[in-house]
C-alpha cells in the first residue's frame, strides 16, 4: 500500500501553546496514533523539537561541513510527522483531517516514491 | 461533412468521457485510458468512411479502445520482462471489464472520472483542464485557446495534474453518500468557472465565448442525469440556462454589451427560461436551498420581470440575504447591494458597497459609479468609472464603461451637477 508523510505545519511566528493546551494536543495526537496503529496503518511518528535545535551536515570533498540551525529559514515550520500506510490518497486525507483536529494545525500530506 | 465523419463526431461527443472513464477504472491509468480512447477514435476516423459506420458506434469505440489498452499493457509487460501480473493496472479488473456493461455502470464510470478530475487535492485550473480533456475530450490546444494560455503551459498543467494523481495514489472511486456533497462542490465550481469564463472572457475582443458556455451547460446536463437527486446540480443547470436565455439581448448588433436595464426583454429565449423555471420550482419543492439553487432563483426573478422597474426587488434582496448567509463573500454582498438600491435607495446601497473589500474588482468601481451618479455625485462617479475601466481587459466591457463615462461627462457639462431624482 502507498505510504504518506503527514507533516504538522505551523507558522514560525505563532506562540507556543500553554501547558494545558499542550496536554490536550498530546493526548489527542496519541489517540490518533493509537487508532492508526489499531488499523495497521501506522509506521512511525512523533513530535519534533524547535528548528533552532537542528544541525545541518553537508558532505563535501571527503570532509563535512556542520552548521547550526535549520537548512531553510521558513515562515512555516514542521512540528511533527507521521508516516502512514493506507490504500489511497482519500484514506490519507481522512487521517490528515483527524490529525489536523488533534494538533489544531494544518497537515501536509505527501506520498513516498516507493510504496 | 460526410455521414461517417459526422458519426465519428457524434460518437466522440457522446462516448469519449464514458470510454475514458471505463478504461481508467479497469486499468487504473489515466494516460493509458486517454491514449487508447484517442487511438480508437483515430481508427474510427480512418476506417468508418470505407468500412461503414458500425451498428453500435459507442460499443465499437469502447471495444477498440479496450483492445488498444490491453495491447499496450501486454507490450509494456513484455518489454519490461515482467510477468503479466506485474503490469501496470489491475489484470483482474481488466478481465472483469466488459464494454457492454449496463448503462448504470457506464454512468458510474463517467461520474467517477468527473469527480476524480475535480478532486479537492488538485487546484482549480488543473481541475478545469482535466475535466475538459478527460471528460469532454477537448485537446490541449483547444483548452489553451479557450483560456488564453500558451499551449505548453496548458499541456504542462495536464501533465503535472496526472503525475500527482499517479504519484499520490489518487484512486478513481465513487464517494459514499455522506462524502458526496463535499466532493460535488468542486465539480459544480468547475462547471461554474467554465461558464463564467465563457460568459465574460477574461480578455480579448469578444464579450463572451458561447462555445465555453455550451460546454459548461453540457456538463451540467450530464451531472443532472448522473445525479438526479442532487438539487444543487439542478440549481446550477437552471442558473446557467436562465443566464444563457438573456444572451440574445445582452449583446448588441455590433457586439457591444447591453446592461440588464437596457435589454430588449422580448429577445430573451423563452424556451430556456421555461426550462430554467421548471428546474427552479423542482428545487424549491425539495426545500434544501444551496448556493446554486439560490442563484437560479434570483436569475428567475429577473427572467420573469417584464422590465427593470417591475422586477420584484424585495424578493431579489431576500434571496440575496439567504445566499449571503451560506456564501458570505464580498461579491455576493455587492450583488445584494445592487438590489438594495432599488428597494432602499442608492445612498443606502452606496453605504453597503463602500464597506466591501473589492478595490481590485472593476465591477465594484462600476457599481459605485452608478450609485454615486444616482446620488448626484458626478465627479466621484467619473473617477470610479475611470478606475473600473483600468481594471477590466474585456473589450466590450471597456467600451460600455467608456460610453457611461462619456455620458456622465456630457451630463456634467450640461447640468453642472444640477440633477437628482432623475433616475
Amino acid at each position: 500500500m502507498p505510504r504518506y508523510l503527514m507533516s504538522v505545519c505551523y507558522p514560525a511566528d505563532s506562540t507556543a501553546p500553554g501547558e494545558q493546551e499542550l496536554e490536550a494536543i498530546t493526548r489527542d495526537v496519541t489517540a490518533v496514533h493509537e487508532q492508526l496503529e489499531a488499523e495497521g496503518a501506522w509506521i512511525f511518528g512523533g513530535g519534533l523539537h524547535h528548528p533552532s535545535t537542528a544541525t545541518v551536515v553537508t558532505a563535501r570533498d571527503g570532509s563535512a561541513v556542520t552548521t547550526d540551525g535549520p537548512f531553510l529559514e521558513t515562515k512555516e515550520m514542521i512540528g511533527g510527522l507521521s508516516i502512514i500506510d493506507v490504500p489511497d490518497l482519500d484514506a490519507a486525507l481522512a487521517w490528515a483531517e483527524r490529525m489536523s483536529r488533534a494538533t489544531t494545525c494544518p497537515i501536509e500530506v505527501r506520498p513516498f516514491v516507493h510504496p | 461533412m460526410t455521414d461517417p465523419e459526422r458519426a465519428v463526431e457524434l460518437t466522440f461527443r457522446e462516448e469519449w468521457g464514458r470510454v475514458v472513464g471505463a478504461l481508467a477504472r479497469a486499468f487504473r491509468d489515466l494516460d493509458l485510458a486517454e491514449d487508447a480512447t484517442q487511438e480508437a477514435f483515430a481508427i474510427a476516423a480512418s476506417t468508418w468512411p470505407e468500412a461503414g459506420v458500425p451498428d453500435n458506434p459507442g460499443g465499437w469505440i469502447a471495444t477498440t479502445a479496450r483492445n488498444r489498452a490491453l495491447d499496450r499493457v501486454r507490450r509494456e509487460a513484455v518489454r519490461a520482462e515482467k510477468h503479466r501480473l506485474a503490469a501496470p493496472g489491475n489484470p483482474d479488473a481488466v478481465d472483469a471489464w466488459e464494454p457492454d456493461d449496463e448503462v448504470a455502470a457506464v454512468d458510474d464510470d463517467l461520474l467517477r472520472l468527473l469527480l476524480s478530475c475535480c478532486h479537492p487535492a488538485l487546484d482549480q485550473p488543473s481541475q478545469v483542464a482535466l475535466t475538459l480533456r478527460l471528460v469532454l475530450g477537448l485537446s490541449a490546444a483547444e483548452i489553451a485557446r479557450a483560456f488564453l494560455v500558451p499551449e505548453p503551459t496548458l499541456a504542462q498543467r495536464l501533465v503535472r495534474a496526472k503525475r500527482k494523481i499517479r504519484a499520490a495514489h489518487l484512486r478513481l472511486r465513487l464517494p459514499s453518500d455522506h462524502e458526496l456533497p463535499d466532493r460535488l462542490a468542486p465539480v459544480l465550481a468547475v462547471v461554474q468557472q467554465l461558464y463564467n469564463e465563457g460568459y465574460v472572457a477574461t480578455a480579448g475582443p469578444d464579450l463572451d465565448r458561447p462555445d465555453l458556455c455550451d460546454e459548461a451547460i453540457h456538463l451540467a446536463r450530464l451531472l443532472v442525469r448522473l445525479l438526479p437527486d442532487e438539487p444543487e446540480v439542478r440549481g446550477l443547470l437552471a442558473s446557467l440556462l436562465l443566464t444563457t436565455a438573456r444572451r440574445p439581448a445582452r449583446i448588441g448588433a455590433s457586439g457591444e454589451l447591453v446592461p440588464l436595464a437596457e435589454q430588449d426583454r422580448t429577445l430573451w429565449d423563452r424556451h430556456l427560461v421555461e426550462e430554467g423555471r421548471a428546474l427552479v420550482h423542482e428545487c424549491a419543492r425539495r426545500g434544501t436551498p444551496g448556493v446554486h439553487q439560490l442563484r437560479a432563483a434570483i436569475d428567475l426573478v429577473h427572467c420573469e420581470a417584464p422590465s427593470i422597474q417591475e422586477t420584484d426587488w424585495p424578493r431579489v434582496v431576500a434571496l440575496h440575504d439567504q445566499l449571503l448567509a451560506i456564501c458570505p463573500t464580498p461579491v455576493v454582498a455587492l450583488n445584494r447591494a445592487v438590489a438594495v438600491a432599488e428597494v432602499a435607495g442608492a445612498a443606502e446601497a452606496l453605504r453597503l458597497v463602500d464597506a466591501l473589500p473589492l478595490e481590485r474588482h472593476h465591477l465594484w468601481h462600476a457599481t459605485r459609479a452608478e450609485l454615486l451618479h444616482r446620488c448626484g455625485e458626478l465627479t466621484a462617479a467619473r473617477t470610479a468609472l475611470t478606475t473600473a475601466l483600468g481594471l477590466t481587459a474585456n473589450q466590450p466591457e471597456q467600451r460600455l464603461l467608456a460610453r457611461r463615462l462619456a455620458e456622465l461627462s456630457t451630463e456634467g457639462e450640461a447640468a453642472t451637477g444640477d440633477r437628482g431624482g432623475a433616475d
